[in-house]
């Protein structure tokens, strides 16, 4: 791959290469060897794109971290309180409702992608309201609704988890120092703070790593609605192995800083 | 001792339908310790719980500091505050030993607390593990941690569950010395102990629970010397009475 490949996305960069095409067979990496430098070769290249700041590199980052961003605060602040209650209180149907939740923590996401493709589409249910509050198919609005129906059982279901493993007997213990009972909900909260992280974490995880839904209501548009993932498919596609490696690359690594962070918001009970 | 904090009339409690605790008539008296022995699932715990409105009875009704209260009255948060409860295994917060001690009056919006907090601490022995992550006490020192939380909110009842059990000797002189302090401060207290010693140097009257009832409430010194029901003889004498 040519260093050229730097600015793969511009404009002047994408006249000079083959127009997508599906792989030939000299695309294909034959040999252990060769794998290992198409690897080398890709973590090189993300390396260098990143510190060439490559322009259309950034906007697709920051895209990417937009999306699952406003994704993943949205669940957050449904998904913690959803599961909070679930964990606290018992009331009929319970079992269904976290019966419920359980499978939407296993759902795929091009399933999510396809039922939030066909709500959003002219003829759907939510695209035929023609609202300014309802977003259209391929744009990051579209995006965001999609990875956070991923996110949200996620986020919910741990948080559940995580409240119902605090001793019992905290609950009565706030109570009767003259806790509200938001105050106490509060406090066992914060108790379990650990497994809510882990729930944002494993939100974080699900959406930013996925591929299916954001391609399919997103549409993978160049400057528009192109993510990392999608970014990554396309130039697998295209044979650009080292240089989809390198976003690859740079997936993980945003994906490490930003749960290195949330592990930081753990503070010292990590350790405990 | 002047007035009545607590008058329990005909109160009740069911869990799924067995009724674990009938009470036809208790009252508690302002400044009192009053003790209540029995053996396990007699209803002591359950009936501390009722005193600390963290349940509701299922009939009859509780009168605390005047205003009387049945299953479906809610008890005001400011009424509330005025019971506290140590339970029997503390439940302290992953918090450091001041934090937790200063969580009841944080619950309150106070927020300048440091000096009370230093205060209540010196006063249980623990002014040196202040800054201390409070998992990591021992026993003893957790439930010392527990008491002070209580103190520090100068609450007009405080409600001992079993407050020295499965402790050493010498934590449970200290603990009872820590318990006579509160009361003499003017605290009405109400402890449940297995143990009978206990309850014979600490309080001023003694109930016997059996069975989810009130057997026999009585002075101290009646109590144990010339009790009334034959089954609180036979329980101060240290037979099994179930």
């Amino acid at each position: 791959m040519p260093a050229g490949n730097a600015g793969f996305l511009l404009p002047d960069c994408r006249a000079r290469q083959p127009a997508p095409q599906a792989p030939t067979t000299h695309h294909y990496i034959e040999s252990g060897e060769a794998i290992i430098n198409e690897i080398l070769q890709g973590l090189i290249q993300a390396i260098q794109l990143i510190l060439d700041g490559d322009p259309a590199l950034t906007e697709i980052i920051a895209l990417s971290l937009q999306v699952s961003g406003i994704a993943l605060l949205l669940s957050t602040l449904i998904g913690i309180p959803v599961g909070a209650l679930l964990g606290l209180t018992r009331f009929f149907g319970r079992r269904f409702v976290v019966a419920m939740l359980y499978t939407g923590m296993g759902f795929p996401p091009v399933v999510v992608g396809l039922f939030v493709y066909l709500l959003l589409s002219r003829s759907g249910p939510l695209g035929q309201l023609n609202s300014s509050l309802i977003p259209a198919l391929f744009t990051p609005a579209a995006m965001v609704v999609a990875q956070t129906i991923i996110s949200f059982p996620l986020v919910s279901g741990f948080t559940m988890a995580a409240v119902m493993g605090v001793d019992p007997q905290l609950r009565q213990q706030v109570m009767s120092l003259g806790g509200t009972p938001m105050q106490t909900a509060w406090a066992i909260l914060a108790e379990a703070r650990v497994g809510v992280v882990v729930s944002i974490i494993a939100g974080f995880g699900s959406i930013i790593s996925e591929v299916g839904a954001v391609m399919l209501v997103g549409g993978n548009i160049e400057h528009h609605t192109r993510v990392l993932t999608t970014a990554v498919v396309l130039e697998t596609r295209k044979g650009n192995f080292d240089l989809a490696v390198a976003l690859g690359m740079i997936l993980l690594g945003l994906s490490f800083v930003t749960n290195l962070a949330m592990l930081w918001l753990q503070g010292r009970n990590f350790n405990r | 001792m002047n007035g009545l904090v607590y008058q329990l009339q005909d109160v009740t409690k069911t869990y799924n339908g067995k009724q674990v605790l009938q009470v036809d008539a208790l009252e508690i008296q302002r400044g009192e310790m009053l003790a209540l022995v029995g053996p396990s699932g007699a209803g002591k715990s359950t009936l501390l719980r009722l005193l600390n409105f963290i349940e509701t009875p299922t009939d009859g009704s509780i009168r605390f500091l005047g205003a009387a209260f049945d299953g479906q009255r809610q008890v005001p948060l400011e009424l509330r505050r005025r019971v506290t409860m140590v339970f029997q295994r503390p439940v302290l917060l992953s918090r450091s030993v001041q934090a937790n001690v200063a969580y009841g009056l944080q619950l309150r919006g106070r927020r300048q607390v440091d000096a009370q907090v230093r205060e209540v601490l010196e006063s249980v022995g623990l002014a040196d593990l202040a800054a201390q992550d409070a998992r990591t006490l021992s026993g003893g020192e957790a439930q010392r941690v527990a008491l002070a939380r209580a103190m520090i909110l100068e609450p007009d009842v405080l409600l001992l569950d079993e407050p020295t059990a499965n402790l050493d000797p010498y934590n449970v002189g200290l603990i009872e010395d820590i318990i006579r302090q509160i009361n003499q401060r003017g605290t009405t207290l109400v402890m449940v102990t297995h143990n009978v010693f206990q309850a014979r140097r600490l309080a001023h009257r003694v109930a016997l629970a059996l069975s989810g009832k009130i057997i026999e409430v009585d002075d101290t010194q009646r109590f144990f010397q010339s009790p009334r029901d034959k089954r609180t003889a036979a329980f101060v004498a240290g037979d099994m009475v179930y």
